[in-house]
């Protein structure tokens, strides 16, 4: 992937509702590839035509703003005070923004998060390696951006775990994310991991990103500044969706 | 642009935990006398249904309203949400959505959108979603003058044709193979 242009696009954001009328499109070469053989299970899972490409319409632009009935309680985002007790594992707290590519922050958006705990097990029946299960981890979070567009969790760190992908597959420590952001074509689920993980290398989802700037805008920061003493250890992480781009759909049609 | 964007990664088999949520299938509530209900499976490129996958729709009201609170298209239908989210852990692979049927939208002096939903898939072995359109079956003469679907090859266009049921409609996604759905570049 080419480094970020420094050169303007032609930005066009409404005067009234201060969204764009049109989205940035990312080159297929520029996005995680949807066939990426050393994943196992991309192989019967990925469209073999060509995408067909779909000049932006107002369904595009537009997009569902779930924040008020998704996030119902003041702990939705504390994942480690959603049971009677604490959960076992290293308390961190995770905070960050929601941006366009023109750096503008995107407020009210929701972030939903889901993890597996401190041992690297997910509280869902399909996943049964032989870790414990924490009686006080659910593992899932929500929360909806202020006004500069900042997100904030409670959470513990999760572990490594393994995975049938090849032999010996461990997946490096992740949280999964799902953003909405403003518009349609702003969706995005994507893994935050943690820096320095030794099982980087390894790891075929992670790679599967081949730029390696790219890949780095994956993995949080630590930040000694954040983190607060007697409590808990801070990581920040920054997550960027399409902005606006050049082409309103009555000239692309 | 100044910054990149962040990559997508794959949603993984244990989406469960955090997104779905009870009301998550109901863009309107199922007791509206307009719901209808799509239902439908999607299937891998072996032609079995795909388990663990996770849909959402987006899309206008019977007004062609949309229920952004950003306001690019006035108010829709009050108790419309325009968005619903299906997944199932463990299923079998088939959906069901409940929502109002989408009207036509006016984008342009003489663009007329047919009616049509924006639909996103997710699952496990996929790196990132795929997106397609849900248009209907019944709304032939609306269809034949859409600008999107205009862009589809003749021979593929059945793949975003929802057809009637009793009380809906039926979709079925084709990720691969001889029947594979179209897949849109946004
Ligand atoms: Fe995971």
């Amino acid at each position: 992937m080419s480094e970020p242009s420094t050169e303007k696009a032609h930005a066009v954001y409404k005067p009234v509702t201060d969204t764009p009328d049109c989205y940035l499109r990312p080159g297929e070469d520029e996005q995680t590839p949807l066939d990426y053989p050393p994943y196992k299970s991309s192989r019967l899972r990925h469209p073999k035509q060509p995408l067909v490409f779909m000049p932006q319409t107002i369904t595009e632009i537009t997009g569902p703003q779930l924040g008020r009935e998704r996030v119902l309680g003041e702990l939705d985002n504390d994942l480690t005070r959603q049971h009677p007790g604490e959960p076992i594992g290293q308390r961190i707290t995770l905070t960050g923004r929601v941006l366009d590519t023109e750096g503008k922050p995107l407020r009210g958006t929701l972030v939903e998060i889901w993890q597996a705990n401190a041992a690297g097990r997910y509280r869902h029946r399909w996943d049964r390696w032989p870790a414990p299960l924490d009686p006080n981890f659910t593992g899932a979070g929500r929360a909806i951006t202020d006004d500069d567009g900042r997100y904030s969790f409670t959470t513990i760190k999760p572990g490594p775990y393994p995975w049938g992908n090849h032999y010996n597959a461990w997946r490096p420590a992740h949280i999964h994310f799902s953003l909405l952001g403003r518009a349609f074509v702003q969706r995005l689920v994507t893994q935050m991991y943690f820096p320095d993980d030794p099982l980087f290398p390894y790891d075929p989802v992670f790679n599967s990103v081949r730029d390696e700037r790219a890949r780095q805008r994956m993995v949080s920061r630590f930040a000694m500044s954040a983190s607060e003493p007697d409590w808990a250890l801070a990581f920040e992480w920054d997550i960027y969706l399409r902005g606006p781009g050049a082409t309103p759909f009555e000239e692309a049609l | 642009m100044i910054y990149a964007t962040t990559p997508s990664q794959t949603v993984g088999p244990y989406f469960a935990i955090g997104l779905p949520w009870p009301e998550g299938p109901h863009a309107i509530a199922p007791e509206h006398p307009d719901a209808i209900r799509i239902t439908g499976t999607a299937y891998d490129g072996a032609g079995d249904p795909i388990a663990d996958t996770l849909l959402e729709i987006w899309g206008a009201d019977p007004d062609g309203r949309y229920a952004d609170l950003w306001e690019h298209g006035g108010p829709a239908t009050p108790g419309f949400r325009g968005f619903a989210r299906f997944g199932e852990e463990g299923g079998d692979g088939r959906f069901e959505l409940i929502t109002l049927k989408p009207g036509p939208v006016r984008v342009s002096e003489g663009i007329v959108l047919a009616p049509h939903l924006d639909v996103t898939l997710f699952a496990r072995g996929m790196l990132r979603h795929v997106v397609t359109r849900i248009y209907f079956g019944d709304e032939a003469q609306a269809n034949a003058a859409d600008p999107i679907l205009a862009r589809v090859p003749a021979e593929r266009r059945e793949t975003l044709i929802a057809q009637p049921t009793e009380n809906g409609y039926r979709f079925d996604i084709h990720v691969q193979g001889p029947a594979e759905t179209v897949f849109f570049a946004v």
